[in-house]
């Protein structure tokens, strides 16, 4: 190995017209065949680094520095478009996060990988055909021959990221690099992907910078990881070495935070704040117990201003003591559960005017489950699964075409509109996408306000209500007059459960809460709605297609798939010995730390 | 006028009723908007392998009181030019514009006459501040019409679409907007003319039924975005009823887009106008109008191609005016443009 | 693709129908009927009835409808109640004019825009861009009556190289019709041409954000190429859209160059007839630019399947 196949060395970004650098001094290698991780939150810069390595830099930023490949004379940076086209492919390939609009939706597949061969002119012309469906068969594409005549609207996420993934080896480059491949896909889609990259790569030996969010993605196909924070390199090193023994206060905190398996003395999730009590993935099954029996303990070691230092005195438990408690009513209640569903299908028509053609989507399709008061029932399941035409049905925003609801003493299926309107003051939600959630031309106080003026509370009580309500999610009263853009992602959804909780009502249905936050907001945010569960009491119904933070959160699960319920059950039951293949999968697609680590050797 | 496209009709799956607005830069904004093809509706195959993928930075504008732009500051600039020529006109011109001057017949700029004098005489500053009057009211009730009728419609089409008992409403609705669409502001206005007599008045109303389609299109797709977003999932799950949520979340979320729908419905108005006028089936005589002014001016070209420029260059600031007014105001309204850029 | 094409048929078809019942109770309903605005306020009240029961106009409305429905349908527009002339022939000849005009304007903008706006996409962030950029909306606030005044002062008036009106049937000489032509057509295309501009250079500008031709790059396209192969058929969506919209406002914007330049096309033929209160050809030319509008923009919907597979399956 005398020569790096990849060398960036002081790479600086600055956009045209901004103040400072997003990128500073980066300095990277990568060997030949060598596989790295390059792990960052978003506006870490860790894209901005890819793209640089492909010459595909908007236009608008100015980078300085050098990024030298093996096999390309010169300086990439500042490298003329046509010398960089013919390295492109042929030295360094890519992959897109978005499968859905990195295919051209006008062109066939087969045209479309057949033109990386031909561009190259590597491939004798009349061999491009047998060539474009060797490449469809070796990323294992269902139906290679058809494949090569469909267009992209045609394949799902996961096919599309195949012909991605056909389209980048075409050439056989010494370097792949996959921007978070995986990010857009389902759980165990994503578990085929990795496992196709890692197989492909490894077939035409080539090296890979492989670029993601989650370190627990990345344990299982990388040998090193650079991890980058707001624009820098923090830290560089073996998989191993950096899950088990960080060096940087960064990286243990991401670590930390992205462990949903592991807890500090209070039964909380770790954050960026409380990463320093953090074991390790791997030395975490002898932490909690320790902890469990002696929490008091460890609670001045608990600085955790931005989560919990309001309430914190107030509610200092734990785990332990809460889980009985809240088991408790789903016990003793059974006779009587707060929520209950029987039977509920729900088929959706398409609608036309004219001589459009009525396609029927069967959304649910008999699905019954109760709910006791004080229970947390997580509903897990992929895109597609009908876990969100569920939610809407409960909330009744949505009819069931056929099938009994009942929330509380509403019968929700046939619920009259002052019913509904009761049940709605009962029953919350928390949305997916805290930056869609709340309208952008409304300040937070009116917001926040809103389901109380459906009640025809007068304006100073409201106030008084919202403003005692943010501080319970740890926003000041300041925030009141504010406008939702001038908040971060995880201050916004404190914002959203604000908005849901001012009515106290008895049930929370969070629909995929933290999915669209940073990890290490995540945990912070889940740790504040545990917290809210207990101190309120409240029933909970966690959507999420996520088991790790369904299994964090949730004494009961449901595991949903195209409209059925395929099990359901204790949390540690359904982990312990899930009875369904699809649940198997599920499992064990669920990428986690300690296992990736483990498989990683 | 004749140049402004319109939107055209269609239906539901037709990529035209994703081009925002119908006038001239509807797509043509400073750093473009629209692409109907990238977001042609109908399209949706089913993508059960993919969920939402992680944003990072939508809505991520800085919504300061005022963002200015080049084309913002130019078009507001020319556009209170003609609103000052307009206003100053009620309190003073130069001239009397019916006084008759025979010597001073066809003479070109000079300090009396800054702007020259006409066939009778009479003084083309004086007239060309009068025609600023004419076609800004044209303008305002013209505007006023559209936006008074094709918002409301285009919202009320958006919330039926919604309920499946009235989505056929909203269909109707909107096809019978689209069958308006085939008559363009000229056509509509001629019609006017031929039906009642030629004049401001019907030219007013017809450039402002021509321009209501244009309207409701935009205030429908403006709604059904609002409609479909989860902050309004989660004023329904707080009780809001649905007046309530047409009042506080669809109508300050829409207003950006239909403020730049009337600047350039203000500006085909113009256009419309001064044409309607040159074929003298708009503004009569004796009222001066900047489109009759140019029509009177073909027969001297030859000798006094002066005569067509002031009129001309009037009309064509005018439009550029409130064309560059929208184009900037779209670039702040827009949602598209908030929504690039991700690591 | 045939259910998409034959829901659009029969959406043209509806339109057409309501539209034609829209123009006729425009015309026929309103106060003041065809007779007495052809007769003029002074006539006696004896002639407007002698008038209306010579062309049946004491009919019910529906049976006239109908009746006039059925003519339009076998070709006949009807006679005018002022010349005593069928309609028919004049709606045919004009209309011939004015297609030869407005199509040569919109071929002529195209050709001016499309490379004018790609260009202007793709240098951006140059002068020659952004010149292109203020010239197209300059363009676009210059009325076409004004751009014709324009160049038959300069190219008529000064120079002498065209005719400044007058029109000559190709039949009747090749040279003649097309000198005649060409300010005409220029005086159209080029405001065309500046907001077609526009709008290829906005379209261009976000097909070179998609993904996809980011992807075109990774292969080892440059980004011309890219935008070339795969950037110009989805730029062409929208383009396609607009420049239908353009045709339909042209076919009765070319009211004003037809004037100007004394050429006898519709646009003429309309004029006069509103000028000499004819109503019945005024009804019959309105429905056969409205029915050359709905043409157009089934033409455009069909064009979009062609382009865009995914609407072909999705339809």
């Amino acid at each position: 190995m005398a020569e790096n196949l990849l060398e960036v060395r002081d790479l600086t970004i600055t956009p045209a017209g901004a103040d400072g650098p997003v990128l500073k001094d980066v300095s990277l290698s990568l060997a030949p065949g060598e596989r790295v991780g390059l792990i960052g939150e978003s506006g870490s810069g860790k894209s901005l680094t890819a793209q640089s390595v492909m010459g595909l830099l908007p236009e608008e930023l100015r980078a300085t520095g050098t990024v030298s490949l093996a096999g390309f004379s010169g300086n990439v940076l500042e490298a003329k478009e046509r010398t960089l086209a013919r390295m492109r492919s042929d030295i360094v390939s890519m992959v897109f996060q978005e499968p859905m609009s990195a295919l051209n939706p006008l062109m066939r597949i087969g045209d479309q990988i057949a033109e990386a061969l031909r561009i190259h002119g590597s491939t004798d012309r009349r061999a491009v055909p047998g060539r474009v469906l060797e490449l469809l068969t070796s990323v294992h594409m269902p139906d290679p021959e058809g494949a090569r005549y469909a267009y992209p609207h045609q394949m799902s996420g996961g096919q599309r990221q195949r012909v991605m993934l056909a389209i980048a080896l075409a050439n056989t480059p010494r370097l792949l690099i996959c921007d978070e491949p995986t990010t857009a896909l389902d759980v165990t889609v994503q578990k085929h992907m990795l496992d196709l990259i890692a197989e492909r790569v490894a077939a035409v030996e080539a090296g890979l910078l492989f670029i993601t969010h989650d370190l627990a993605v990345v344990a299982g196909v990388c040998d090193r990881v650079i991890v980058m924070n707001s624009g820098r390199i923090v830290e560089t090193g073996s998989v191993h070495d950096i899950f088990t023994n960080p060096q940087h206060e960064y990286t243990r905190g991401l670590l930390a935070s992205s462990d949903l398996e592991a807890t500090d003395a209070n039964g909380k999730l770790f954050t960026l704040k409380t990463a320093l009590a953090y074991a390790g993935p791997l030395g975490e099954a002898g932490s909690p117990p320790e902890a469990g029996t002696n929490p008091d303990e460890n609670v001045d070691a608990d600085v955790e201003p931005t989560t919990a230092s309001a309430g914190e005195s107030g509610r200092v438990r734990t785990r332990a003591v809460d889980s009985p408690r809240a088991r408790e009513p789903e016990l003793t209640g059974q006779s009587a559960p707060l929520i209950e569903v029987t039977g509920v299908s729900k088929l959706y028509k398409a609608r036309g005017l004219t001589l459009r053609r009525r396609s029927e989507v069967q959304a649910l399709e008999d699905i019954g489950f109760r709910v006791s008061a004080g229970q947390r029932l997580g509903i897990v399941g992929e895109s597609g699964s009908g876990k969100s035409t569920l939610l809407n049905i409960l909330s009744g925003l949505d009819r069931p075409t056929t099938g009994h609801v009942r929330v509380g003493d509403v019968r929700v299926e046939s619920a009259s509109a002052s019913a509904l309107r009761s049940l709605r003051e009962n029953l919350q939600i928390v949305f997916q996408d805290p930056f869609a959630s709340l309208d952008p031309r409304m300040r937070v106080e009116d917001i926040v306000s809103e389901p109380l003026i459906a009640r025809g509370m007068g304006r100073d009580e409201r106030l008084s209500r919202v403003e005692e309500m943010l501080l319970a999610v740890d926003l000041d009263s300041a925030a009141m007059r504010r406008y939702p853009h001038q908040f971060s992602g995880g201050q916004r959804q404190r914002i959203s459960i604000a908005r849901a909780l001012v009515t106290r009502p008895q049930i929370l249905i969070a629909d995929e809460p933290v999915s669209a936050l940073d990890v290490s907001v995540r945990a912070q945010v889940l740790n504040l709605l545990t917290d809210l569960v207990d101190d309120y009491a409240l029933t909970l119904l966690f959507v999420s297609h996520d088991l790790g933070v369904v299994q964090h959160l949730c004494s009961d699960i449901i595991v949903m798939k195209d409209g059925h319920i395929v099990e359901s059950g204790t949390t540690e039951d359904i982990y312990a010995n899930p009875r369904e293949e699809y649940t198997q999968r599920l499992i064990a697609a669920t990428p986690s730390l300690a296992g990736a680590l483990a498989s990683a050797g | 006028m004749s140049q402004n496209p319109s939107p055209a009709s269609s239906g539901e799956t037709n990529p035209r009723n994703v081009v925002t607005a119908d006038g001239i830069p509807a797509a043509a904004s400073a750093e473009g908007t629209t692409a109907p093809g990238t977001t042609a509706p109908g399209t949706a195959a089913p993508e059960a392998a993919v969920r939402p993928s992680r944003r990072t930075g939508v809505d991520q504008r800085k919504r300061t009181l005022l963002r200015l732009n080049a084309s913002m500051v130019i078009g507001a600039v020319l556009v209170i030019l003609i609103f000052a020529l307009a206003l100053v006109s009620f309190l003073w011109t130069p001239y009397d514009p019916s006084a008759v001057d025979p010597v001073a017949r066809l003479q070109s700029s000079s300090l009396e006459h800054p702007f020259g004098t006409d066939m009778f005489g009479r003084d083309t500053l004086t007239w060309v501040m009068y025609g600023a009057r004419i076609t800004l009211m044209v303008g305002i009730v013209a505007v006023g019409i559209a936006l008074l009728i094709g918002t409301p419609i285009g919202v009320i089409a958006a919330l039926f679409a919604q309920y499946p008992w009235g989505a056929w409403i909203g269909a109707v609705i909107m096809r019978a907007n689209d069958i308006l669409l085939a008559f363009p502001a000229l056509l509509l206005a001629i019609i006017f003319a031929a039906v009642y007599q030629p004049g401001t008045g019907p030219a007013m109303v017809a450039v402002g039924i021509a321009a209501i389609p244009g309207f409701a299109r935009v205030a429908r797709s403006g709604t059904m975005q609002v409609l479909g977003s989860e902050y309004v999932r989660a004023a329904r799950a707080s009780n809001r009823r649905v007046p309530a949520i047409a009042l506080f979340h669809v109508l300050p979320n829409i207003a950006g887009m239909v403020i730049v729908q009337a600047s350039v419905a203000f500006a085909i108005s113009i256009l419309a106008e001064a044409g309607l006028s040159f074929l003298g089936l708009g503004t009569q005589a004796p009222v001066p109008s900047w489109g009759r002014m140019l029509q009177e001016s073909q027969q001297f070209l030859s000798t006094h191609p002066g005569l067509a420029l002031w009129p001309g260059l009037f009309i064509a600031l005018a439009v550029l005016g409130f064309n560059l007014l929208g184009d900037g105001l779209r670039d702040r309204f827009d949602p598209k443009m908030e929504a690039r850029g991700n690591g | 693709m045939i259910t998409y094409v034959a829901n659009r048929a029969l959406q043209f078809a509806l339109s057409l129908i309501v539209a034609s019942v829209a123009v006729f109770a425009l015309m026929s309903l309103l106060p003041g009927n065809a007779a007495q605005v052809a007769l003029g306020t002074n006539a006696t009240p004896e002639a407007v009835a002698a008038l209306e029961a010579q062309y049946g106009l004491d009919q019910p409305p529906v049976l006239r409808y109908f009746d006039w429905m059925g003519g339009m349908l076998t070709g006949d527009f009807g006679t005018s109640y002022v010349t005593g002339a069928a309609i028919t022939p004049v709606i045919v000849g004009s209309v011939q004019v004015t297609g030869i005009l407005v199509i040569a304007s919109i071929v002529l903008a195209i050709l001016i825009a499309v490379p004018l706006g790609t260009f202007a996409a793709l240098e951006q962030r140059n002068w020659i861009g952004v010149t292109i950029s203020a010239l197209s909306q300059i363009g676009i606030a210059v009325p076409n009556f004004l751009a014709a005044i324009i160049l038959v002062m300069v190219f008529s008036l000064t120079l002498g190289w065209f005719p400044s009106q007058g029109w000559m049937a190709p039949v009747e000489g090749v040279g003649g019709f097309l000198v005649r032509l060409v300010l005409p057509v220029v005086s159209l295309a080029l405001v065309q041409a500046a907001i077609l501009t526009r709008y290829v250079r906005s379209a261009v500008l976000d097909v070179m954000r998609e993904d996809y031709i980011r992807t075109a790059r990774a292969k080892g396209l440059t980004r011309t190429k890219a935008l070339f192969v795969h950037g110009l058929r989805n730029a062409a969506i929208p383009v396609v859209t607009v420049a239908g919209v353009q045709l339909a406002t042209l076919l009765v914007g070319a009211v004003i160059i037809e004037q100007i330049f004394v050429i006898p096309g519709i646009g003429s033929e309309l004029v006069r007839a509103v000028a000499n209160r004819d109503l019945v050809a005024v009804q019959g030319i309105v429905m056969v630019l409205v029915l050359l509008v709905l043409v157009i923009n089934l033409i455009v919907d069909v064009l979009y399947p062609i382009i865009d597979p995914r609407i072909r399956t999705a339809a």
